[in-house]
């Protein structure tokens, strides 16, 4: 018998699967294409204090192998969620990662209280928003800054906190470490490249923001190198990501030393994605004889 | 449950104007023939491998027998692939998608298109049992009209450079005033000059918006659009918008 269970932070998941932040809102409109039980956990939309309505201009754009995009966050605010999306997701059966983003240290303690009385099971902090106080850059690009955050994020979050780290983060294995030992229980790395398009006829950058994040198979390499180098770093469990299109890419992200694997900008491609690779995995593990993931976790 | 991509096979893939074309597709999978209403869309790929990255939305242009009708124009790579295929070749897709036109309109109707903003309308054509007027605009070279002649009223061609009909834009033809409801797909710059004539005779109108796509279903948030009453999806709550609800940007 194959077991595809993975435990992070006393958490179980019962495949290594789960859908990334902001590529399956809130599972609704998956939940028509196949049951939502099936999947080993959902991050949900990246969640802030007050509801927002995102960016104006073009939002998504298609590159070679990927897509760039400029969403801005737009989600029905901490409440909202906490009263139309959550009764829905706890009724899934699968593990829930709030995904929680914001502007300000207050906006995240404040965020990270609310949810602390509720079903959510991770709290999947993205540390990649800009610092509105520190000019607009990143809390997830210095190292210093983030440990600052996860410290307070941590003292007040009563749930497992998993940082998702940026791969614009200037050190990523300074950045793992300062958010380890900052207390956070794990990361998922990565989120977003921050990239650019320009529109020649007009002579102008295609997003109104001029840059905007860039995900898919175009990432996959680097973001694999990423996960790779923080797994060796730190101790804590890693949730890999960035450009996983298929159980190989999966099964490449957990031999690199990741715990779960998230699916993103895939299921954009065919709904039922997450699936494929779900049985993808199994079927792999027959065949290699494999009997639990631990056997090829980070053997490379 | 609804059903993922699937595989659609191509009877026919013409060429009915310069750049434009009509591809039929029948399903692959006997006994699950297409379905879709006016307005609704569906997610196409006419490619392997991801390259290019993303489903094309088109819109239905008829059903009949399960065989769906795709009418588009070649702009980019995309669509330039679909006017490359031929009968026997096999296409993904996904939908129907979208909520599409309300059957319910009363009154005498105003259909109005420019360019390839025909394609759905002429769908629409087909269901509404109402006393109908068309309206379509082109650049130069009119297509689909025979499909129009004799199933409205009054049809009204213009183009651009006066090759055929009236020389110029629909809009300087239409009179609002004489219509209880209006509906129109076309560009942006066209709807919004639509819905400003008729949100001035306070005339209902409906529109069909475009918008660029990822997911099709709802869930990347990348097609919404600002409306009075929030951010609204092109491909979930739209494609069909009224027309008093779309915001424009100028
Ligand atoms: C709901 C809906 C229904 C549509 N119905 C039809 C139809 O019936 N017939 C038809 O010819 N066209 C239709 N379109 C427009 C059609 O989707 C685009 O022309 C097509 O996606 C262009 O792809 P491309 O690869 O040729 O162009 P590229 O410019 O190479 O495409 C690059 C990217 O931009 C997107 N894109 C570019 N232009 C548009 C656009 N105007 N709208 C949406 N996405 C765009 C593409 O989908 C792709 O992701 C519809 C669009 C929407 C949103
Ligand atoms: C349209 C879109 C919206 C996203 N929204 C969020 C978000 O709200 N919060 C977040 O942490 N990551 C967000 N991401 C990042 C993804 O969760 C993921 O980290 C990234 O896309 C890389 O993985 P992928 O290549 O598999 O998509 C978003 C990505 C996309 C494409
Ligand atoms: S295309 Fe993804 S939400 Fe509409």
């Amino acid at each position: 018998m194959i077991s595809t269970k993975v435990e992070i932070c006393g958490v179980e998941f019962k495949n290594p699967v789960i859908v990334a932040s902001g590529t399956f809102g809130f599972g609704r409109e998956y939940a028509e294409y196949f049951p939502l039980s099936r999947l080993g956990g959902i991050s949900s939309k990246g969640l802030t204090l007050n509801k927002r309505d995102g960016n104006k201009g073009i939002r998504i754009y298609e590159v070679a192998s990927g897509i760039m995009n400029s969403i801005g966050l737009q989600n029905p605010g901490i409440d909202g969620f906490i009263e139309n999306e959550l009764p829905f997701m706890e009724k899934q059966g699968t593990v829930i990662l709030a995904n929680v983003g914001g502007n300000t240290l207050e906006e995240y303690i404040i965020s990270v209280d609310k949810l602390n009385d509720t079903n959510i099971d991770i709290i999947e902090l993205n540390i990649s928003c800009p610092n509105v106080k520190k000019g607009g850059m990143a809390f997830g690009i210095r190292s210093k800054t983030a440990y600052e955050v996860v410290t307070e994020v941590r003292s007040a979050c009563k749930k497992p906190l998993i940082v998702k780290l940026s791969p614009n983060a200037e050190d990523i294995v300074e950045m793992a470490e300062s958010c380890t030992k900052a207390g956070a229980d794990g990361l998922s790395l990565v989120n977003t490249f921050n990239g650019m398009a320009i529109d020649i006829y007009n002579r102008k950058p295609v997003f109104n923001n001029i840059t905007a994040g860039l995900s898919g198979p175009c990432i996959k390499p680097i973001a694999l190198r990423m996960v790779y180098e923080v797994s060796k770093a730190v101790d804590i469990p890693i949730i890999g990501l960035g450009g996983i299109m298929d159980y190989g890419d999966a099964i490449e992200f957990i031999m690199a030393g990741a715990h779960c694997i998230q699916v993103g900008t895939a299921n954009f491609i065919k709904p039922d994605i997450s699936i494929d690779i779900i049985e993808g995995i199994e079927e792999f593990m027959k065949d290699e004889g494999i009997k639990s993931l631990d056997e090829i976790r980070g053997v490379v | 449950m609804k059903r993922s991509y699937r595989k659609g096979i191509i009877p026919s893939n013409i060429q009915i104007a310069p750049n434009i074309y009509e591809m039929k597709l029948a399903t692959c999978d006997p006994g699950f023939g297409f379905k879709g209403k006016p307005g609704q869309f569906y997610m196409l790929r006419g490619w392997e491998a991801m390259d290019p990255f993303l489903a094309r939305p088109i819109s239905i242009s008829d059903i009949s027998n399960g065989v769906i009708t795709f009418l588009y124009e070649v702009r980019g790579r995309g669509t330039h692939i679909f006017s490359k295929l031929k009968e026997g070749d096999v296409l993904e897709l996904l939908g129907p998608l979208g909520a599409g036109f309300d059957l319910n309109v009363k009154g005498k109707v105003a259909l109005i298109s420019g360019g390839i903003g025909i394609a759905p309308l002429i769908y629409l054509m087909k269901r509404l049992g109402n006393n109908m007027d068309f309206y379509c605009g082109f650049r130069s070279v009119p297509y689909y009209t025979d499909r129009i002649e004799g199933k409205v009223n009054n049809i009204y061609i213009t183009t651009e450079d006066g090759s055929v009909g009236h020389k110029g834009f629909v809009t300087e033809l239409f009179i609002p005033e004489k219509y209880d409801t209006v509906i129109t797909c076309g560009p942006t710059p066209m709807i919004k000059t639509v819905v400003e004539m008729c949100k001035e005779k306070n005339v209902p109108v409906y529109v069909s918006m475009e918008n660029r796509m990822a997911c099709g279903i709802g869930t990347c948030l990348g097609c919404a659009i600002e409306t009075t009453s929030g951010m609204l999806r092109v491909c979930k709550e739209g494609p069909v918008f009224s027309g008093e609800e779309v915001i424009f940007d100028d």
